[in-house]
């Protein structure tokens, strides 16, 4: 059980909505991943074409609960003013909280997100904000009132999976009791389960899922495979070793002979 | 004034009235001017001035 805010989950993939083929496609995904959280944004409503008032509709019909992000904000003002009208529109105090330092690496810009972090958090949010892997952020995000940390594994559609694993290992180290989700660089089902068996309590999807060849089928891929790491870290990791160390017990072994001359 | 971004020309004294002349009375969306989110309730009351920069959001696909 993935709890978040007091909210508890079965599912420990949040899913996001942007890049699919087609809104089938995205319905189907959804449905096929179980993920009950999907992120969503807000941006620029033309009276014309009133393009957001149809993804709202395709929204609801999922019935999953919403998580409005801050995509695409430079400054902490700028994420403050998004969050307030995510709030407003979406229902939520939740928002997943991005101020982006630096438009080729998608990098979060910590000063920012930390100045939002706080503002938003005194003002009643409840705020996921995507972060990096760095400690020291971290610990003033909590300070801040965040309950939630959301740390990329590498820049926003990258694909890279965990660059730095011992980092987000120190993480889970630092935070036992706060949920842990790791938000953005994820490719492959493998990298899933990979932060899952660190003991992380969640993974957050979107390219990986929207733009593979079948995405529904990639969504199911990525649900095992989180189900699979968490049931892994639940169960208990052996250590890895140096050397060899037989399975098969080698009291016994036939033709085994004491080699008495030497 | 500038509505999302684009230059826009308006008779509406009002937030509010210039959301009802672009069809959203009924609409998923929320509201700024001059960079401040401005909540529903009181977007009958928010003047517009000529130089204000508004913007008007609504649901999008997002990551």
């Amino acid at each position: 059980m993935l709890t978040l805010y007091g909210k508890d989950f079965n599912s420990r993939l949040l899913l996001g909505t942007a890049q699919y083929p087609s809104p089938e496609d995205l319905k189907h995904a959804v449905e096929t991943s179980g993920a009950e959280i999907v992120t969503v944004s807000l941006r620029r409503e033309s009276a014309r074409a009133r393009t957001g008032q149809g993804f709202w509709a395709l929204i609801e019909e999922l019935g999953c609960r919403v998580l409005p992000n801050t995509a695409g904000c430079h400054t902490a003002k700028e994420a403050i003013a998004t969050a307030e009208m995510a709030r407003e529109l979406f229902g939520t105090s939740w928002v997943k909280l991005e101020v982006i330092a630096n438009d080729d690496t998608l990098q979060p810009d910590l000063f920012g997100l930390v100045e939002a972090a706080q503002v938003l958090s005194a003002d009643g949010f409840e705020v996921l904000p995507y972060t990096t892997e760095d400690l020291s952020a971290a610990e003033r995000l909590v300070a801040a009132g965040c309950n939630v940390l959301m740390p990329w594994a590498a820049p926003i559609g990258s694909a890279r999976g965990l660059i730095n694993k011992d980092a987000l290992k120190t993480l889970r180290a630092y935070f036992p009791d706060i949920p842990l989700i790791v938000d953005a660089g994820i490719g492959a089902p493998s990298h899933a389960a990979e932060v899952m068996e660190m003991g992380y309590d969640g993974v957050l999807l979107n390219t990986a899922v929207a733009k593979a060849g079948d995405p529904s089928k990639m969504a199911e891929a990525f649900a095992k495979a989180i189900e699979a790491g968490r049931l892994a870290f639940e169960a208990g990791l052996i250590e890895p070793r140096d050397m060899a160390a037989p399975s098969t017990p080698v009291a016994g072994t036939p033709f085994f002979k004491i080699d008495h001359a030497s | 004034m500038l509505l999302n971004g684009e230059p826009f020309a308006t008779e509406a004294a009002t937030l509010g009235e210039l959301c009802a002349n672009l069809g959203f009375a009924e609409a998923k969306i929320a509201t700024a001017v001059n960079g401040s989110f401005i909540p529903a309730s009181t977007r009958a009351a928010t003047q517009l001035a000529p130089a204000d920069e508004i913007e008007i959001v609504a649901p999008r696909q997002g990551g």
